[in-house]
């Protein structure tokens, strides 16, 4: 474990808020690169809806591309934040306080554009509430069929970005006072009014403890309940190989929580070395992810190899066949390889190691590696799948993303980068209330010659 | 019971309690601790009132699933397309959003009943010190009438860093 200087209350305010009240130029910058990629995919997307999705690579029979891939992605991005937020909430684990911020952040605008994705993929934006019970278009004679995952889907999605969303506003309270009492004109004002006359008194602090812990025991069911959704939009199809396979549900949900723990590391890296926070993001806590990683990846790739043997045991001819192409047929044999080294054989090697967990910079290009890595997985998943000749679409086929994907996937990354930095200048990214407490109940005690922390836990 | 509010500053979380320990030997033992730190419950001594959280999340689970399934079989049955060979009202398509609903309207209410029970939204502030979310501890006593200057006296007795009163009726 390592020490940390001593810190007052007036130091965490001091640094915690230093990108909301004294900004730095360059974040401007920043925002404004990221907001440039932002415009120029929502220009991808008029085009799209101007001349039709024609624009898209997808074809018959390939009708899913490069946009349902980055839906699932980001879908399972999402999903690490809330899962490790609630995780390390109701375990009490005394390194989740710099983390759970950034996690439940990332869960939202991750989830957030995943959920743009069937509009843009549909390119029929003006219909899109079709499909959610508010939006039911009964007058026009337009009833849902519940019995679709593609219900299944807007419903879990919407339930898990409304939980999440008022799970980090109603936490986000105390942080609020704070910067009610340390801001100035208008913006006094606005915080004043979002704190909702917080004051601090021991009923106000108990009430968001149970509140920490009990949201964070619902909203692990729905993460759960997400992914397993997300999965059935595959695996109840029965006529595409490679999908309709039981086990989809438990590996889209490790999957999720392997990309989704890499993408909270890759933030909170990005974040200690942008504010310089060294002194509440610490080497410990990339030690202690890593470790978790290591467990979430080794599960992952459990299911993987599971799920492959369960496809090919059977040796029925058009799975097998199917599992060539993925495997052994360019360009899949070259992404195939690079998934599992990115996904898995180069980074949870280096894990072993403490002083690449504790490296920040290889744990952030490690963390990179391993979304790209899924990001390919995905692929691999839907597009060989779609290609092959299936008893519903009568023909083969072959699938090239058009610009206008590429342009619409470079855009998402901006949109998530660009609502995480936007939320960080106006809302303290590292709970303030949660690394006070976390000084408040800390000591130090000597073992022996040298001095260990602990921590007081309320039970 | 008429009174007047004090509220008191301190720097030090020791000076906060022994000013909480006179107030309690004087007979005042229903004052308020205000913090920018969640301090283990009872560190002031204080006394923390009940609370009826545990309610609500099951209030919401029960509303949340009951309008799922009205809406899942409502749909279901208003326009009775039999797709796929399966049943109208398909018990296990129902349940994924019955859960879904449940699971929401238990998020949302639980949201409703912190905030509720957290006595918020307030429009007014009342007695109260920015300094507390910089680390200094506010202690509010409301006096029994007459007694505002005995806890003012009593505060700076104990080190406070300021006192405010409410101003008087």
């Amino acid at each position: 474990m390592q020490l940390r200087p001593a810190l007052t209350e007036r130091d965490i305010n001091r640094d915690l808020l230093r990108p909301v009240l004294a900004t730095p130029i360059w974040f401007y910058f920043l925002l404004g690169g990221l907001a440039i990629g932002v415009c120029t995919a929502i220009g991808g997307f008029a085009w799209a809806v101007n001349h039709g999705t024609g624009v898209y690579g997808i074809n018959r029979p390939v009708m899913w591309g490069f946009l349902l891939v980055n839906f699932v992605f980001w879908v399972g991005i999402s999903h690490a934040g809330v899962m490790l937020s609630a995780i390390l909430r109701l375990s009490n684990a005394e390194w989740r306080r710099p983390a759970t911020r950034a996690a439940e952040v990332l869960t939202i605008f991750a989830l957030g554009t995943a959920a743009l994705h069937p509009v843009f993929h549909t390119g029929r934006p003006w219909r899109i509430y079709w499909s959610m019970p508010p939006g039911y278009d009964f007058g026009r004679g337009i009833w849902p069929d519940v019995r679709s995952p593609f219900v299944w889907d807007p419903t879990a999605i919407s339930t898990y970005l409304t939980g999440t969303t008022l799970f980090v506003i109603l936490l986000l309270i105390p942080d609020l006072a704070v910067l009610r009492d340390r801001s100035s004109g208008l913006m006094q004002k606005v915080y004043g009014f979002l704190s909702m006359g917080w004051k601090g008194n021991t009923r106000q602090w108990k009430l968001q403890i149970i509140a920490g812990f009990l949201l964070s025991a619902l909203i692990l069911p729905v993460f759960v309940s997400v992914h397993s959704i997300v999965s059935w939009d595959f695996a109840v199809q029965i006529a595409v190989e490679g999908w309709h396979a039981t086990i989809f549900a438990p590996y889209f949900v490790i999957g999720a929580v392997h990309s989704g723990v890499a993408g909270v590391i890759s933030v909170l890296a990005l974040l200690r070395w942008m504010f310089r926070w060294e002194n509440y993001i610490r080497d410990d806590h990339f030690d202690a992810l890593a470790r978790l990683m290591i467990v979430v990846a080794t599960a992952w790739f459990y299911f993987l190899v599971i799920e492959f043997f369960l496809g090919i045991y059977p040796a029925e001819e058009p799975e097998i066949s199917l599992r060539t192409l993925q495997v052994f047929e360019w360009p899949f044999n070259a992404t195939f390889i690079v998934f599992l080294l990115m996904g898995y054989f180069v980074p949870v090697p280096l894990w072993l190691f403490r002083r690449v967990r504790q490296n920040v910079a290889l744990m952030f290009w490690t963390t990179l590696m391993v979304n790209i890595g899924m990001w390919l997985e995905r692929f691999i998943i839907i597009i060989p799948s779609l290609m092959r000749k299936q008893p519903l679409t009568f023909s083969w086929g072959s699938y090239n993303p058009s610009p206008i994907e590429l342009i619409l996937v470079a855009g998402s990354f901006c949109l998530v980068f660009l609502g995480v930095l936007t939320f960080s200048k106006f809302f303290p990214i590292i709970p303030l209330a949660d690394a006070k407490e976390g000084v408040a109940l800390e000591t130090h005690v000597r073992v022996g010659k040298v001095m260990v922390p602990a921590a007081y836990r309320e039970e | 019971m008429a009174g007047r509010s004090v509220l008191g500053v301190f720097r030090e979380v020791d000076e906060a309690v022994e000013a909480a320990d006179k107030l309690k030997e004087n007979g005042m033992d229903n004052f308020e601790v205000l913090s920018g730190t969640p301090f283990p419950e009872g560190a002031f001594g204080e006394k923390v009132a009940n609370h009826r959280l545990y309610v609500w999340p099951l209030m919401g689970a029960m509303l949340g699933f009951s309008l799922a399934l009205l809406v899942t079989a409502g749909t279901q049955l208003a326009y009775p397309l039999v797709t796929g060979g399966k049943p109208i009202l398909a018990l296990p398509a129902m349940f994924i959003i019955a859960y879904e609903g449940t699971m929401l309207g238990a998020i949302i209410s639980t949201i409703i009943g912190v905030i509720f029970e957290s006595r918020l939204p307030k429009a007014k502030l009342d007695l109260y010190d920015p300094r507390i979310t910089e680390g200094y501890i506010g202690l509010v006593v409301v006096a029994p009438e007459g007694e505002a200057e005995r806890v003012d006296a009593l505060f700076k007795a104990a080190n406070a860093a300021d006192v405010q009163l409410e101003p008087a009726s």
